[in-house]
């Protein structure tokens, strides 16, 4: 391994340029000419607007315009799609509501965008937005996730709230096996609503060439192909081919800047028609209300176990709220990547799950990291603890010997995947020695002498990255392949700059990417650029969600590296004169076999520019493009074990330790393999014990700042532990399965499994909050440990 | 932020004066309340009398049994003083738990004294001091001063110079922050002074007051076991989503206990 190639725990190259202040987010960049817009939300949950008089607003001094979401239907600008169809149990497709990007005649959550202001000034802006008078006559909104199905209609025509009814497994046999099973348990969960709160808040900026008619949307997006495409072919805002979308440094997303926003139509539209750049930045309380939450799931789960243990059946009942409208991946969430790893890392035979997805007058909710995985996590980990409590057998033991052994791989699950391979007793075993398992009833003894309830808990959680096989997932609705494309470009000079259509907002592409490239080539790793986020750079791609960009971009990237290998080594054979049999590649040499004779890439590719030696039949040039669409998912799977203390006199919890161990197959930079790992703990931490997304029966977000809605900071995180087993993914070049999202799936089960051992009780609902805990406390009057 | 006149006064009187002769003014100390506000655009003063260059209001001196705090005293200026730290260390600790490391740069103990937030850590100390609040009309003692919910004694135009705090033999403060915005859920200050024990609670009520029945417990036997079977009833205590009013009277109970162990510990 050199000191820069694969497996090198190299310095993140782009952080530079971040901590100095030198990063090029949207709010930092200046377009000539460009006037500012401030959106108009709605106030309500559930409204019908009957009025919108902007003659005070627009008689303000640098006001242009006040657009509404009449005047966006009057121009023929459509809806925002949601880019996933879920098929219901009868085989009828999903409900889907439209989604005007500026709402017209209703209005349907709390911070929904019905019109925007343009001005020169965004003080002008700001102003003129408190001018526009609107009148609105209020409905009776639809908050309750539990109640939604037997509320009024939001939409007319959707019933009961119901966007589908959808199912996954054998329910006969499911059914079967639980009542013939000798345990059930029967556990009702609750998964949180979360909202991401990436640092960046979204910011877009719309500009418009009369001259030429093509539009350029600057934005802080996860995948500017994703959002050029669904923009032209859907919302109708310019053809693919006069619609740049530049997405540059992008502080964060969490799956948050995936989809495609009304600002972001709003924005090109307001250009367009104004001739004139319009730059929109977000406020944070306008993150908190506008942008797609996550989670919030109710479920009821049954798991049955036969005499000695193993499990038989595992039946699960979900509601989904989907927020007022789908966002752009908001479908699948629940279900393809929610079901589906229902099996977790065991063996149960019969899975089966019905979910319903659900409209509510609250903002849309979508994938946020993990995206279904933590929730099908929490919802196996829960009961699986339950269980080993109810039937008296140890955790982990209970948890072993009902794992998929490696010799069972591939293992066809009873809920559509397949996974290619794992070890989860390793992971399992490495946790339970790191965390001294076998020493914890003496720190539970000595915690109780200071007043603490120490608990341990843990969690083998699965996931599936490496999103997706195109056919696989076209077949379950999704509208887009997901594969990803890559283009290796070797200049004259010797150096390379590499094209990714993953998108990197703080995952360190540019670092990782290039020393796979680099490796792969055999060129210094200073030597590899790496460029992403641009539609007129980058030929294509899909972006950056779901733990992907380095199973399939990177995969893209190696094979897209191979071919420049293959046409160098046919240059260098030809220039040493011999045939390509005879030329061996390695380290960045190709050597003519039993000879001294050598050439570089470096000298191959200034040849390849300056073909004066060169073979006829061969174009000039060494660029390669490949397009990487993957077999399989990936599965990367580990064991996170946390142990908390809980202060008996006032319920408060504390992580006071926490290892994970993860299986992410071979890793390429482990820096920031661990840095993602940390990142996203950090982030499951606070899902468990501090952040929870609120609304009052009227749809008025109680948590809409950081006054309320409670992050997670460096003193509510232990120092984590971390560490990583070794199973290489078996389907893609790489061996890599993905690490973005293990930290925030695996998590919140671990820590609530140690909450509610340290307090002796069944369940209780994240966020374990101090007034719950102590509540629970009191609750279980003489019942603690 | 709504366009404001900005004033910068260099004298008590010449910011008072600026201050009336204004049509909807406010003093800015350290703004920690009243800029974000006003960023919000929920607040639209027409003039700002920035009180950052009156000396008078500046400055931290120990006077036989009395520490004096001008007002515009910064909390990291209370946190690392070496006079803080031997006249009333419980008083330093408290400002080091206030906010964050920028806030303690900017805030201040009179503005903070003046907002009179009810979860705001200063009022409990001034309350269980028993400190004078010195204005530039007069001294409202701290039992007169907090009022309710954001209300004080002050008087329209009326501005905090400076507040007096009786040293007490020792005092402990215990904090029990929310955990997302870490203001106090409930602070517990407890000072034992040569003729009793007095109880400051703020984060609990509309605004800060004495515990007397904590007190009473405590002049008999001040140890935390004293104040095991004392009742602290919630009737108009704060609710929200992060504490309900039983919750809170049950940390006030608990806070207390700590601080006195604490205090006992000093």
């Amino acid at each position: 391994m050199s000191a820069t190639g694969i497996g090198a725990p190299v310095r993140r190259r782009e952080d530079g340029r971040f901590i100095t202040g030198a990063g090029q987010y949207t709010d930092d960049l200046h377009v000539e000419g460009q006037v500012y817009a401030v959106f108009l939300r709605s106030p309500y949950a559930r409204a019908r607007i009957t009025d919108i008089d902007a003659s005070h607003a627009l008689s303000g001094e640098g006001v242009l315009a006040v657009l509404t979401g009449d005047d966006m239907r009057a121009d023929g600008i459509g809806d925002i799609p949601c880019g996933w169809l879920v098929k219901q149990k009868d085989g009828s497709d999903m409900v889907s509501a439209p989604h005007p990007p500026l709402a017209h005649t209703f209005v349907n959550y709390v911070g929904e965008p019905y019109a925007l202001v343009v001005a020169k000034t965004q003080d002008a802006a700001r102003h003129a937005a408190e001018r526009v008078h609107t009148d609105f006559e209020e409905l009776q909104p639809v908050i309750d996730l539990a109640t939604a199905t037997d509320s009024v209609e939001i939409h007319e025509g959707v019933r009961h709230n119901l966007a589908y009814d959808w199912e996954l497994g054998d329910r006969t046999a499911t059914e079967q096996a639980l009542a013939d099973a000798a345990h059930v348990v029967r556990l009702d969960l609750v998964n949180n609503r979360l909202i991401p709160n990436a640092m960046e808040p979204r910011a877009a900026i719309g500009r418009y060439d009369a001259a030429t008619g093509e539009h350029t949307l600057y934005t802080t997006s996860q995948n500017p192909h994703l959002a050029r495409l669904i923009l032209s072919a859907f919302v109708g805002i310019a053809p693919e081919h006069k619609l740049r979308v530049v997405a540059p440094d992008v502080g964060g997303g969490f799956g948050s800047k995936i989809f495609v926003y009304a600002e972001e139509a709003a924005v090109l539209w307001a250009a367009r028609r104004l001739r004139c750049p319009v730059k929109w930045t977000a406020e944070r309380a306008e993150s908190f209300l506008a942008d797609a939450h996550g989670r919030d799931h109710l479920t009821h789960v049954e798991l049955g176990l036969n005499e000695h243990g193993r499990f038989v059946a595992l039946k699960v009942q979900t509601s989904a709220n989907l927020g007022a409208y789908l966002s752009t991946f908001a479908s699948s969430v629940p279900t393809y990547l929610y079901g589906t790893l229902l099996a977790g890392q065991y063996k149960t035979p019969n899975i089966y799950v019905e979910v319903h997805g659900v409209y509510t007058n609250t903002a849309p909710v979508d994938a946020y990291r993990g995206a279904g995985r933590p929730e099908a996590t929490y919802v196996v980990e829960r009961v699986v603890e339950v269980a080993a409590r109810e039937i008296g057998k140890d955790p982990a033991d209970l948890r072993r010997m009902n794992m998929i052994q490696p010799g069972d791989f591939p293992y066809e699950t009873p809920v559509a995947l397949t996974y290619d391979t794992g070890d989860y007793e390793k992971s399992l075993d490495r946790a339970l020695e790191l965390i001294d398992y076998a020493g914890f009833s003496a720190r539970r003894i000595e915690a109780r002498q200071r007043g603490c309830l120490r608990g341990i808990g843990m969690s083998c959680y699965i996931e599936a990255c490496g999103l997706a096989p195109s056919q696989l997932a076209i077949q379950l609705g999704a509208g887009v392949g997901l594969y990803e494309s890559g283009e290796v470009r070797m200049n004259p000079t010797g150096n390379v700059t590499v094209f990714t259509g993953t998108h990197s907002h703080g995952q360190g592409h540019e670092t990782t990417f290039a020393q796979v490239v680099s490796d792969r080539l055999g060129v210094p790793f200073e030597d590899v650029e790496v460029v992403h986020g641009d539609t007129g750079r980058v030929e294509f791609g899909l972006g950056t969600y779901g733990s992907r960009s380095l199973a399939v971009g990177g995969s893209a990237l190696v094979k897209a590296s191979d071919k420049v290998i293959a046409k160098a080594r046919i240059i260098a054979a030809h220039m040493m004169d011999v045939g390509a049999d005879d030329v061996t590649f390695d380290g960045g040499v190709f050597s003519v076999r039993d000879s001294n004779r050598s050439m570089t890439i470096q000298e191959v590719a200034f040849a390849a520019y300056v073909p004066s030696n060169y073979p006829l039949d061969l174009e000039p040039g060494l660029s390669e493009k490949a397009f990487y669409d993957p077999e399989n998912f990936t599965y990367p799977a580990g064991t996170h074990i946390a142990e908390v203390e809980i202060d008996a006199d006032t319920g408060v919890v504390r992580v006071v330790d926490f290892v994970a161990v993860d299986d992410f197959g071979h890793v390429i930079n482990p820096l920031i393999v661990e840095g993602q790992v940390h990142g996203g703990v950090a982030q499951g931490l606070g899902q468990a014990l501090l952040e929870h997304g609120r609304y009052d029966d009227y749809g008025q977000l109680l948590t809409g700042s950081y006054m309320d809605y409670c992050m997670p900071r460096a003193d509510d995180v232990p120092q984590f532990r971390v560490d990583t087993t070794t199973t290489p993914c078996t389907h893609n070049p790489l061996g890599v399965k993905g690490c973005g999202e293990a930290g925030a799936i695996g998590s919140p089960a671990a820590i609530m499994n140690a909450v509610t051992d340290a307090l002796g009780v069944r369940d209780l609902t994240m966020p374990a909050t101090s007034e719950k805990v102590w509540r629970a406390i009191r609750g279980a009057k003489g019942g603690i440990r | 932020m709504y366009p404001f006149n900005y004033h910068k006064p260099s004298s008590v009187d010449e910011a008072v004066s600026l201050f009336l002769d204004a049509e909807d003014p406010a003093y800015l100390s350290g703004g920690m309340t009243l800029i974000p506000t006003m960023k919000q655009r929920l607040a639209m003063p027409t003039d700002l009398v920035d009180l950052s260059g009156v000396q008078a209001m500046r400055g931290i001196e120990r006077q036989d049994q009395k520490l004096v705090l001008g007002a515009f005293t910064r909390h990291a200026e209370v946190a690392r003083s070496e006079v803080v730290a031997q006249a009333i260390p419980a008083l330093a600790h408290l400002a080091g738990l206030i906010g964050d490391n920028q806030v303690r740069y900017r805030g201040t103990i009179g503005g903070s004294v003046a907002n009179s937030d009810p979860a705001a850590d200063y009022p409990a100390a001034v309350v269980a001091l028993g400190a004078e609040v010195v204005t530039n009309k007069r001294t409202i003692s701290s039992a007169d001063y907090f009022q309710d919910l954001f209300e004080t004694a002050l008087e329209p135009g009326e501005m905090i110079v400076r507040i007096e705090l009786p040293i007490p033999r020792r005092a402990a403060y215990r904090k029990f922050p929310n955990p997302a915005s870490r203001y106090a859920v409930v602070g517990v200050m407890v000072a034992q002074f040569d003729n009793g024990v007095q109880v400051g609670v703020t984060g609990a009520g509309p605004c800060a007051f004495r515990a007397s029945t904590l007190e009473a417990a405590l002049a008999a036997d001040l140890r935390p076991e004293a104040l095991a079977g004392v009742d602290i009833p919630d009737a108009g205590f704060n609710a929200d989503l992060h504490a309900s009013a039983e919750y809170r009277a049950h940390l006030v109970g608990v806070m207390a206990r700590r601080a006195v162990a604490d205090l006992l510990a000093s």
